[in-house]
């Protein structure tokens, strides 16, 4: 279906709104608009970073994409194949193709089972393996993400943050799948554990041709570990571009301030840059600001911006923005 | 010497846990001078938290226990004065602003309130004389129409105006030193960049010293003139901010600056990572803490541990291996 075979993942104008519900007959009285028209391509093989703030809908999009909530509206291809017009048949199947590795090590594990038991889960919910070979898989897995085959006997409090991280990578290689949606996976660990996590991720890809959907608020870890970002911003992309392409001339005013907000490790570099400081808070996701989301905060709004929302257009090769104003930042 | 605010000396705290004594500070010393930011950076378990809040006898007691040491404030041992004379120094003359500003305010108090009391109890200000104070601190942190919303309780504003409402609070007795744990860890980016704005227009206009508490590098780059990085209980490496970035000695700091990914990072190359976990102290270590990490260690570093020894001006490092020629130090 998909014209373009190096394209595994495709969201097109992805849409989740989750109902509130009030008073004693439950009526919906509103919806809190988490995910409100994402399109974006994932490429075989590539990291795609999607970054923003805390409730921009960054995770609800990874989790939306896996069917793990009904979509609202809007379409995902994965590999050609519509996922939401799947049978649960065959979208169990596809399953196996698309994993997810949680952002909390020591909340995804369940503390009552040993690590065999977390690991070789997957096989034995999908049928894959069966008794010996079962063992022989996790033992093998183990490995792979440099975790002690002798440990498969333990139980999840007897790691460490980075070991837990490690058994859920682990959880979700068990199956071979060919797509991974990271949810934060180290955003909960200690900067010294973080680079390990990371540089078993990039190992892990190489190996096994992995794609990533590697969803973090951390943008320098985002400029490491991706080829292409995605920037959102309460529901929406705003930017998305080659990675160097959009650190070093962002398109957006929101893009431009969050990158000036990250602080640099070194006291030189830090005092050179240009800081660009955001007045205000993120508006609420239950009633969103009219045209442009990013309006109330911005710098250089103006009264187009209240009245239309922009249109996610490519200003350069593979450089989208959403914004009525971006040409100004083109040199 | 008289510019020195704060100057601790030998500070040992240990907690009591059903597994055995943590020593969870292991002969601290470290001083503070008058309007200096001093950055204290290490990764969880490292003492930086429990060695500020055991200068300050915040910590509880028992489990803790403060086993060594002395923690001058104006040349009085903060460790030796009794809770009432403590309690004093503590909100009027040193103040804390804390990581989690949802669970460090009061939920069924109004934010006036919370910012009123200390006022009255610690400055002898009157009701009304509060209440106006109140409302000037809060326009200060930068929350519009301040008076309006004294009213309000904690759960009607976001999380970064709620570190704003922490930070009035502990500046609100003009404190000669503000001693901030990770405020901004909770936050986003963006409104980390707005407190760390916030706190730097503060320190100039008001002249406080500051002790930032952090595990993030990048933070403190942008606002310490001196560091002291901590593991297993120690201060390992101590500096001022522009050389700890340029040259960092001990390996522990090369590790994890090389561990952090930059966001105007040019080439990609694979993250330096440090093998191994930071350690849980059950006993006292008598050799050096990090060496079961280090790719540096030698002999002697698992068999004494390394004092903290300069290496440079005023720049100083608890390691016996010179890493940039891999033998010891002369």
């Amino acid at each position: 279906m998909s014209a373009n075979n190096d394209v595994l993942l495709h969201v097109d104008n992805l849409v989740m709104h989750f109902p509130i519900y009030r008073g004693v007959f439950q009526r919906q009285v509103g919806a809190v608009h988490a995910v409100d028209g994402v399109s974006f391509d994932v490429k075989r093989g590539e990291t795609l970073g999607l970054v923003g703030e805390s409730g921009c809908g960054k995770s609800t999009t990874g989790r939306t994409i896996l069917q793990l909530y009904k979509a609202t509206a809007g379409k995902v291809l994965f590999d050609g194949a519509d996922l939401m017009s799947l049978k649960r048949e065959e979208m169990r199947w596809m399953r196996r193709q698309m994993q997810m590795i949680f952002q909390d090590p020591y909340a995804s594990l369940n503390p009552r089972m040993t690590v065999a038991d977390i690991v070789g889960e997957p096989l034995m919910v999908h049928n894959a393996a069966t008794g010996k070979e079962i063992q022989e898989r996790v033992a093998h897995l183990l490995e792979l993400v440099n975790l002690s085959p002798s440990f498969a006997g333990r139980y999840p409090h007897e790691f460490s943050g980075g070991q837990r991280q490690r058994i859920g990578v682990a959880r979700a290689l068990a199956l071979q799948p060919s797509f991974i949606v990271c949810d934060e996976p180290i955003s909960a660990l200690d900067v010294s554990i973080q680079a390990q996590v990371v540089n078993l991720l990039e190992e892990l890809q190489e190996q096994f041709n992995l794609t990533y959907l590697f969803i973090a608020h951390d943008l320098s870890m985002v400029r490491h570990i991706s080829k292409r970002v995605a920037v959102m911003y309460l529901g929406v992309i705003v930017e998305l571009a080659e990675r160097d392409e959009l650190y070093s001339q962002p398109l957006h005013p929101y893009t431009q301030a969050l990158l000036s907000a990250v602080p640099i490790p070194d006291p030189l570099a830090d005092a050179r840059r240009k800081r660009v400081i955001l007045e205000g808070d993120v508006p609420s996701p239950v009633n969103p600001p009219s045209g442009c989301r990013f309006r109330t905060r911005c710098p250089i709004a103006d009264k187009i911006c209240a009245e239309t929302r922009p249109e996610f257009r490519q200003l350069k090769p593979g450089h989208f923005v959403a914004c009525h104003f971006a040409e100004r930042f083109l040199q | 010497m008289p510019d020195l605010l704060l100057d601790v000396q030998g500070l040992e705290t240990t907690f009591k846990t059903p597994d055995g004594v943590i020593h969870a500070v292991n002969g601290v010393s470290f001083n503070l001078k008058e309007g200096e930011t001093l950055g204290v950076v290490g990764e969880s378990g490292c003492g930086k938290s429990v060695t500020m809040m055991s200068a300050l006898k915040l910590i509880p007691m028992p489990p803790g226990k403060i086993t060594a040491g002395k923690a001058f404030f104006f040349g009085k041992d903060l460790l030796q004065m009794s809770s009432e004379e403590i309690r004093h120094v503590r909100g009027a003359q040193i103040s804390m602003v804390f990581q989690d500003p949802m669970t460090s305010l009061n939920p069924v108090l109004t934010i006036g309130r919370q910012l009123e009391e200390p006022l009255m109890l610690h400055v002898g200000m009157s009701k009304k004389q509060a209440q106006e104070r109140a409302a000037e601190l809060l326009s200060m942190v930068g929350i519009p129409n301040a008076k309006d919303r004294l009213g309000d309780y904690p759960h009607q504003y976001s999380g970064g105006m709620r570190q704003r409402v922490m930070i009035a609070m502990a500046l609100s007795c003009s404190p000669q030193i503000l001693i901030a744990d990770e405020p901004t860890t909770a936050l986003d980016v963006t409104i980390q960049a707005q407190i760390t704005d916030l706190v730097r227009r503060l320190r100039d206009e008001l002249g406080m010293a500051i002790i930032w508490i952090t595990h993030d590098l990048g933070v403190v780059a942008g606002l310490a003139q001196r560091v002291i990085v901590m593991y297993g209980g120690f201060i390992i490496e101590e500096s001022p901010v522009k050389e700890l970035y340029a040259n960092p000695e001990h390996p522990y700091t090369i590790g994890l600056l090389g561990s952090l990914p930059r966001v105007d990072e040019q080439q990609h190359q694979k993250l330096f990572s440090i093998e191994g976990q930071p350690p849980v102290l059950y006993q006292k270590p008598q050799t050096c803490p990090f060496a079961p990490r280090c790719k540096w260690a030698k002999e002697r570093c698992w068999k004494e541990n390394p004092m903290l020894l300069p290496v440079g001006p005023e720049h100083r490092a608890a390691c016996w291996v010179d890493t940039k020629t891999g033998s010891y130090r002369a």
